[in-house]
């Protein structure tokens, strides 16, 4: 198995104990042991900068926004929007107003479904997504089908964890209006096609959605050369705060759109004969949003851009490569997930030793794990199992915590064995 | 945090060997059970007569604890009278949920379900302990919908 990501940008030992010091929760204990943080696929660590900078705009610039004549309403309102500024480019979109600021990924797609999806999906119409999808990319596309009439169909993936462009092609018919698909598997670790997903999909004349939550922390992103039509990530899966997170969408595609949820800052006349929507992105948020994240957020892209998305990829690569190896030393292990592309993730299950007892024990040893169905049931139901173990890498972690999380797992094994 | 508290050599063993495992044909009651945390599922059968249960088994996939607690459920079960059924469940439930406090009474009660009070340490793990007992309630009582932990 070899990761996607081939970088020549090498990574010492040194650095990575550098990046570490940046994030103070790195240097706590569990348990009274030394905290091994590899559940990064539910939430990243947060580096001094961002907490620094989420306590600053409380502390001494905390004010409404788009709305204040005074002072600090005009400091947070610039914080803001240059927070949406620093997405755009890291990102590589082409304009602010494409970058809708919302509470996360979930929320990305969902509007998206309800102001796209309602407004242009009929009784035979078809919404193409994979099978390896998280819940949130599957929920909101049955929703609206089913008020719609449309179809919801399923890309298949095979026992590796992959999809095949062959079936995206098979299933791309003159029906299908809308492809959601993500771009790195949270359940699998697998790097979708997407490039070549789009290009079919366009080809065909439907619009493709990618769920970016777990890769925008771990591969580059670049919206305009993969010509997506909407991409959706969240603040938190990339070192910045919970509740925020952004919707791309291209610009002709968001002005067509109509507003998904009314309130203030989205209009630009109210009356009670009618009300006139803001431009964009602002007809997109309505209600006083998450400034404070969006804020954190732009302090945690800037501080990822400083690093370097592709140091990051090469050393996560190195990571999950080790990992690899050595989870297949643990009598009884079997890997969930295989794919040939790869980043970040290793699912697994252990014969004899379900993922929840395999988390509590790794717990005992101040390793944090995620055990569960990840959201994911389909996928679950693809493998033949109830949930699996998860081991989900950041640039922070070492292959030292490789091999305490190895260390972990033979004290499971023989517990249970 | 000593783990042995927590998986003790009888749940370890109920673990690896459940008993009364697998369907039970000839059955008075039976229900599932789903925790939607982890995705496990359970069903226990039953058959009671006149308000005894002579015979429990349950089949599904669960960790340890949900699974030694299901197989000990099924051996603490047999003989007693529904009315017990629902006290014992009662009591270990509101042990577990730390609204009863352990002492040597409440021990006593429990029986051999004592190991299994290991979980009060690991609240994410207390519904694991319970899902079986859950599940058993809803057949029993004959409740409609799914059973689930939640």
């Amino acid at each position: 198995m070899t990761s996607a990501v081939v970088s020549s940008v090498a990574v010492n030992a040194g650095e990575v104990t550098a990046w570490r010091a940046d994030f103070p929760i790195l240097q706590t204990q569990v348990h009274g042991k030394p905290l091994v943080y590899l559940d990064n696929g539910a939430t990243t660590q947060k580096p001094q900068v961002v907490i620094d900078t989420v306590s600053r705009y409380y502390q001494s610039t905390n004010s409404n926004i788009h709305r204040g004549v005074h002072h600090l309403s005009e400091v947070a309102t610039v914080d803001y929007e240059n927070a949406r500024a620093t997405i755009r480019r890291f990102i590589g979109a082409a304009s602010d107003k494409e970058v809708i600021l919302t509470s996360g990924t979930t929320e990305s797609i969902n509007l998206v479904a309800n102001s796209w999806g309602l407004d242009n999906l009929k009784t035979g119409d078809e919404v193409l997504v994979t099978e390896m999808e998280h819940h949130s990319n599957i929920v909101p596309w049955q929703m609206v089908t089913q008020r719609t009439g449309a179809a919801l169909k399923v890309i298949p993936i095979n026992d590796a964890g992959e999809i095949s462009l062959e079936d995206v092609r098979e299933l791309l018919t003159e029906r299908t209006k809308f492809v959601a698909i993500s771009h790195l598997s949270n359940a699998l670790g697998t790097i979708n096609p997407v490039k070549e997903v789009i290009e079919l999909a366009h080809r065909a004349g439907a619009l493709v959605l990618v769920d970016g939550a777990q890769a925008i922390a771990h591969t580059p992103v670049e919206v305009a050369e993969l010509d997506c039509d909407f991409y959706a990530f969240s603040g938190h899966k990339i070192f910045g705060p919970t509740g925020i997170g952004v919707l791309y969408g291209k610009q002709a595609l968001l002005e067509a759109m109509p507003p998904w949820q009314g309130g203030g800052d989205m209009i630009r006349i109210v009356r009670f004969d009618g009300s006139q929507w803001n431009d964009l992105p602002y007809k997109f948020e309505a209600g006083t949003p998450n400034i404070a994240g969006a804020i954190g957020l732009g302090a945690a892209l800037d501080y990822v851009t400083a690093i370097g998305i592709d140091k990051i990829a090469a050393h996560e690569t190195v990571l999950l490569d080790y990992a690899q190896q050595q989870l297949a030393t643990i009598p009884g292990l079997t890997p969930i997930g295989t794919a040939k592309h790869k980043a970040s993730i290793a699912s697994f299950v252990v014969k004899h030793v379900h993922a929840h007892d395999l988390g509590t024990i790794l717990d005992s040893e101040g390793i944090a794990i995620r055990a569960g169905h990840h959201c994911a049931m389909p996928v679950m139901e693809h493998f033949g199992v109830a949930a699996t173990a998860r081991a989900s890498f950041a640039f922070y972690n070492t292959l030292e915590e490789v091999d305490q999380l190895i260390l972990g797992l033979n004290k499971a094994v023989e517990m249970f064995g | 945090m000593d783990l042995r508290e927590l998986y003790q050599d009888l749940i370890v063993d109920h673990n690896k060997r459940p008993r009364n495992f697998g369907k039970l044909d000839d059955t008075t009651y039976f229900a599932e059970g789903f925790n939607p945390l982890c995705g496990d599922q359970i069903t226990v059968y039953l058959y009671v007569d006149d308000e005894q249960v002579t015979k429990v088994q349950f089949e599904g996939e669960g960790c340890a604890i949900s699974t030694a607690s299901a197989s000990m459920m099924t051996e603490i079960l047999t003989g007693k009278t529904i009315a017990e059924a629902d006290a014992l469940f009662g009591l270990f439930h509101r042990v577990l949920i730390g609204e009863k406090e352990l002492d040597d009474e409440t021990t006593d009660q429990l029986g051999k379900l004592a190991v299994l009070t290991g979980v009060r340490a690991y609240p994410s793990r207390v519904k694991c302990a319970t899902l079986a007992w859950h599940t058993c309630q809803g057949a029993l009582h004959k409740k409609q919908d799914a059973i689930s932990t939640e």
